[in-house]
This record gives C-alpha cells, structure tokens and sequence, in this order.
C-alpha cells in the first residue's frame, strides 16, 4: 500500500458568531493561504479536494457549491464532497491517493454553526418517522447518554467537571480556541457549583458552538518526504457507525470508535486528539480506544474549546499531526465523531518514520 | 497502485412519483436488496456502505445516513455519505468504486436516492441564500437560457429536443422500473404539450421521482468467484468548477469536457462513438442530449443535434443514448447518476431486458449537477480491458 502522510494543517479561528457567511468562503480563503505558504504549494499541485460540510447547517441546499469558489476551480479540478465532517473527505483524499490517481490531496471541513439554532438543528438527524418528530435536542440526547453512565457507575460528575477542566487549561494556550481562554483556572469544584443546562450536564460539559473550518493536505511517499521534515504517516485510517437506535445500544460505550480503534491501531498512541464534544464523551472514547493515563489527551483543548461543526474532527486529525510534524511525539491519533451520542467514529493513527 | 474493481450486481426501485408504500430506508432496501441479489452475495459479506443523494432538503432528513445504518446492514462497518448535487448518485458509485481499488475493501455496497414526496424538491430549490442569484423556479428556468444559447450557436432545427423526449420515453416504456413508460409518445405529441421554460416544453421536462438505485462492487477476486457476469470498471473521472465566473460556457462547460478527455484517456478509448455501444447520459431536460454528446466528444461542437437527428441515438443506432429513458423518464434526483451508471453496467453484463442494445460490451455512465459544474463518470466493460 502506498505510504501517505499528513504534510500541512490550518484552522480558522474558532467563533461564536462568525460575520461570516454560511457557504464557507470567508473562512477558508486565509486558511488555504496559510497552508500553501507553509508547505510551499499552490492550488495546481493539489491532484485532489474534497470538502465536508452540511447543508442543514447552512439551512440551504448545494451549500457547498459556492465553497468551491474559496478554491478558485478553473481550471476545472478533481474533487467531490461529502456531507460529513471534513475528516471524512479526508478518508476519501487518502483512497484516492492509495489508487494512485493522486499523489497530493486537499481536504477541508467549514460549518457555520450558529446560522441557526443549532440543537434543534441536529434534532433533524434522528430517526425522521419515530424520533424526530418529538424534538429531542441534541443537547439532551447527550444528557440522556451522560446519565445513563452515571447510573452505571461508568464515571461521576467529578471526573466530567475534571475533562472540562483540563481541556480548559490546555485550551487556553491555543490561539484557535473559541472559550473561554482567561478560564483556565477554575477547578472541579467552583464548575461542579453552576447550575444544570440539561442536567445532568453544566455548561462546561458541553462544547460551545462553534464556527470555523479546518484544511488538512495529505501527500504520498517521496513527495510526502520531499515537502515537510517530520510527516505524519498514517499507518491506521478506519471508521464504523453505529445503530441509529438509540434505545438499542448501550450509550456508556462506542462500540464504533473501540472496532475502528481496534483495528488502527490505537492504543499505540502517544497522544490523542478526541473529538469529544461532550465531557463524559471523552471518558467512553478513552475507555473504546484502550488509551491509559499515559497518554496525553487532546493538547489542543479539544473540541469543549472549539467545536466547528463538520470541520472539528478534521481539526483533531490536523492537530494530531502537528504533534508529530513538530516533533512532540512519535505516535498520535485524531478522532473525528459524527451523529447523536457518538454515533460514528473514526481513528487516524500517524506516525513519525 | 490501482485495483481492478466491478460492479457485481445491480438493484433499483420502481420509481413513482410518490412512493407512500414505503419509508426513507424501506426506499433504499428495495434497491439495495435487489443488487445483493443480483451479485449473489450476502448483505454479510459486505465490508463497506456509500451513501449519496442530494441535498437532505429534499427530504427534510438532516444526514439521512446516520438513520439508514441499520436498515442498510452497515452497523459495525464504515459508513460514507457523498453529495456533489445532481451528480451525487455517479459520485456515490465513483467513491464506492476507490474503496476497492485503493485495496481498501473487497465489497462495497453504494446505495442512492431521493424521496422527494418526503418533502418539497422545489421550495429547497427556491430560498434565496444572500450573494447567490437564486434559481426560483427549479432547475428548468436555471437550464433554458443556456439550451438557448446551445440552439442560436449550433443553428440547431427547433426539434431536436422534442425527439430526444419521443426516443426516451419509448425506450423508457421498455424498462419496469420506469416512472414514465409512454410506449405511443411521439415528437409531434411532444410540441404540442405546454411551454413550461421556453424551449423546454413539459414533455421535454424530467419527473419528480421517489426512487433508489443500488450497486454492489467488487475486487478482482470477487469478480472471479461471481458466478454472474460482471461489468469491469475500466476507468473513472470527476471534475468540478464554479457557478459562475468570468469566460463560463454553460453550453460547452470545460469541467466535463476535462473529466471526459480524462476518461477517455484511461480507458484507452481514442474515438468514443466507435468504442462505445451505449452510453447512459444525464439528460434531464431534452436538449442536454446533443449538448453533451459535443461535451463528451461523441460529436464535434455544434454537431451533436445531427446524431441525434440520424437517428443515431437511438437502440439500434450507432450510439444508443439512454436506453433505459434516462432521467427524462425516472428522475429520483440522488439517484438518478447511480441509475446510469447502473445502467452501463446492465448493459455490458446483457441484463438490461427489453432495453438490452445487441451487442453491447463497452458503455459509459454519466452525470452532472450544480449549474453544469460537477461532472462524475465512468466506463464499464465486459472485460477488465
């Protein structure tokens, strides 16, 4: 199998309202820029783009269309999008350079979150004839799953309120981060004393809504060598979904995320980017991917400090990478998640050679 | 390197206008089953599920992919959902097709579709989104001014259009899963029906269609123990560009004319009308045919409206279009890309039935979408070639 690195990474700014507009434009031009003028390419060496975004998040249709203009498409380019998380377009780049039919690919992710209101938004993604109907946030399908774990025993609100502590901390010192950066030092205890926002989860459990966008460019072997000192090789690339039933599943765990963790190679991970937008989300995924209390988990802030929807995940694979690319560690996992309660998962493992 | 990938088996829906007797994923497991049973192979024995259809508007269902999991077996397994607008349904087989010859997976199953009596295909068509002209009245008012232009460059006679309709309809009437299956159209039946965006008259006009297509695909070794005939995908292309810019030629857009020369290229086909039997083209308004018979290089610029006018065009003639009636007579809009490329793969595997074309044994599949700006298609043959 061809041998295919991460080689390039940026990321808009994380916001809470972005004077963007929704179809991306705005937010991916700088960051195209930022990421050409890091790795020393220009839009006629990409082979490939693909782009993750949603239309529901835009409230239009062909949301993606006018994103194509951030490009500059003319000539006419090879590309195609998924309605996904950028992360997954950025599986797509990577089949396509395994074909051979490219040998550097682009793939990037934008949502503007708050066009609308964004928990009723993803409400639409549940089961349209029995579920639906009904409304249920997804805010409160999280606190469903939140709850079902304390009452198992799997974790405690200390150990959410402890995530979101440390995620704050880290956050503060990423200049992409939305939230909040002076707030860095509130400890478990002063959280735990905020009231409820869906009980059981307190505002820091959740991750704030985000816009932004994430551009990752992926490169094979010599090329991949030739354009960047330390590339992050990616020796492990799978996903799996879950049943959409959520009454059908046991939410305290992800059976998607260990299967795909499993089979990536995970738990050799060193650090791990998780796209975990609620507290007690990171803890399932620590327990589906075997990781222990070694490994460093999200030096970013993670998705509780920023959480561009359809660009997040993609972001925790680019800032995976980065941890490599600057030599930080030797091994490390981006996690991108999709749908209510960490429906779909995928695992990026990349290595240094 | 690249694999050799195929497509097993093909399924479709029967495609209505409104298809109440079933829900979204009830839609899709129609299709989808069929396809398995076409390839012989188990729903177990799938590694990987594609999904793609246009925008979730159309249905009201926001990622109907997560939903559809179970109903499409994928549980435990990867899971994509693709969507490059109308020529989604050829991107979801484009992307099926790189899982296996990335040497990703050994079987893949791509499912698309559209259920537009879920919601109201042309209110999503219709918000004005702010810094975008908007397209109103559907895509037919988009398209006119640009078939237009196609008829003052091409000093095309007015009926060309009325007999691409004629053609597709009948061929159509040959095909079960059909929505519309009008055996007795004519082209003078076509000019006298309503002037709807001037000069695409209601007979010239795809349906709104409920309706799903599925495909199963497959490695080499998968093809070799297919006790089915399989169609050996020999190559395929996809290219985009904007909307709208500067020097846009909406007759003639370059982004297909690259994606075909590009196809053309890897397929080894240096003179398509002569290498190619069928080809199962995305025409959804009838004057899109001579357009992209030129577009693709089956006819110089400006000539494509001859072909059609011999006759060439038609079952029997020297480059059948359609078929199957194409999108002028099925348009379940995700899936409709699918459903040609589907179609090519019927053809060169001698399962297309009543709309068989003698012979066949290389076809192409096309689609397009967005203001003629996405273009997605491949080439399947009765050999690996």
């Amino acid at each position: 199998m061809t041998d295919v690195a991460v080689i390039g990474f940026a990321q808009a700014p994380g916001e809470r309202h972005s004077p963007a507009t929704t179809n991306g434009v705005e937010m991916l031009v700088p960051i195209f820029g930022e990421v050409f003028e890091a790795t020393g390419l220009a839009k006629d060496d990409i082979d490939f783009w693909c782009s993750g975004s949603s239309d529901y998040l835009a409230g239009r249709a062909f949301s993606f269309v006018s994103a194509v203009d951030a490009i500059g498409a003319f000539p006419p380019v090879m590309e195609s999008h998924v309605e996904m998380d950028g992360a997954w377009a950025l599986y797509e780049a990577w089949l396509k350079i395994l074909t051979g039919e490219a040998e550097i690919a682009l793939a990037y992710g934008f949502g503007k979150s708050s066009a609308g209101n964004l928990r009723r938004v993803l409400s639409l993604q549940l089961d349209p004839y029995l579920l639906a109907p009904l409304w249920p946030d997804s805010v409160s399908v999280a606190a469903l799953q939140a709850r079902a774990g304390l009452e198992a025993g799997v974790w405690t609100q200390e150990q959410m309120a402890e995530v979101a502590v440390r995620s704050r901390a880290d956050g503060a010192g990423n200049p992409k981060a939305v939230r909040p950066r002076s707030d860095g030092s509130r400890s478990a205890v002063d959280l735990l004393a905020e009231p409820y926002v869906a009980d059981p989860l307190r505002a820091h459990d959740c991750a704030p809504v985000t816009d932004g966008a994430a551009v990752v460019i992926l490169a094979a072997g010599d090329r991949a060598r030739a354009l960047a000192e330390r590339p992050a090789w990616i020796t492990g690339f799978e996903h799996r979904i879950d049943s959409a039933a959520l009454g059908a599943r046991d939410l305290t765990t992800s059976p998607s995320a260990a299967s795909a963790g499993a089979a990536a190679g995970a738990a050799r991970a060193q650090v791990a980017e998780l796209h975990a937008p609620f507290t007690h989300q990171e803890i399932i995924l620590r327990n589906a991917l075997c990781l222990g209390d070694e490994v460093r988990i999200s030096p970013s802030g993670g998705a509780l400090t920023g959480n561009p929807m359809f660009a997040a995940g993609l972001a925790r694979i680019g800032s995976a990478a980065t941890e490599i690319m600057a030599g930080r560690a030797d091994v490390a996992l981006g996690h991108a998640t999709s749908g209510p309660a960490l429906q779909q998962n995928l695992i990026c493992v990349m290595e240094a050679k | 390197m690249k694999h050799r990938a195929a497509v097993l088996g093909t399924g479709q829906t029967h495609h209505r206008s409104k298809r109440l007797d079933v829900s979204i994923a009830g839609l899709c497991r129609e299709a989808a089953d069929r396809a398995l049973a076409d390839a012989g192979v188990g729903i177990d024995q799938i590694d990987a599920v594609v999904v793609g259809k246009a925008p979730d508007l159309f249905e009201g269902v926001m990622m109907p992919e997560l939903y559809l999991a179970d109903a499409l077996g994928a549980v435990g397994k990867p899971m994509l959902r693709v969507h490059t607008a109308g020529s989604v349904g050829g991107a979801t087989g484009i992307v099926a097709a790189s899982l296996v010859q990335s040497g990703v997976h050994r079987r893949v199953l791509a499912v698309a579709f559209e259920k537009q009596s879920e919601s109201n295909a042309m209110w999503a068509l219709s918000i004005s989104p702010p810094f975008s002209m908007p397209v109103l009245a559907g895509a037919g008012g988009y398209f006119a001014p640009h078939i237009r232009s196609y008829i003052r460059r091409s000093e095309a006679p007015a009926h060309i259009g009325a007999m691409v309709a004629a053609k597709d309809r009948r061929n159509g009437a040959r095909n079960e899963y059909a929505h519309l299956r009008q055996a007795d159209m004519t082209m003078e039946k076509v000019l006298a029906s309503p002037m709807l965006w001037d000069p695409v008259r209601y007979d010239e006009t795809c349906p709104s269609s409920d309706g799903a297509c599925a495909v199963v695909l497959g490695d080499q070794a998968a093809a070799e123990a297919s006790s089915q005939p399989v169609a050996w995908i020999r190559a395929t292309a996809m290219r985009t560009e904007p909307t709208m810019f500067s020097g846009k030629d909406h007759v003639n857009p370059r982004a297909g004319a690259d994606a075909a020369a590009a196809l053309w290229a890897a397929a080894g086909i240096t003179s398509p009308i002569d290498q190619i039997d069928a080809a199962e083209i995305y025409v959804p308004f009838s004057w899109f045919e001579p357009m992209w018979l030129e577009n693709l290089g089956f006819a110089q610029p400006g000539r494509g409206w001859r072909l059609t006018e011999s006759g060439a065009t038609e079952i029997g003639g020297q480059i059948p279009v359609n078929p199957s009636g194409g999108v002028l007579s099925s348009n379940p809009i995700g899936a409709s890309g699918l459903l040609r490329f589907a179609e090519a793969a019927m053809q060169v595997t001698g399962k297309a039935g009543e709309h068989q074309v003698p012979g066949a044994r290389t076809a192409l599949g096309h689609a397009y979408g967005g203001g003629s700006q996405y273009f997605s298609m491949w080439v399947v043959g009765d050999t690996p070639g």
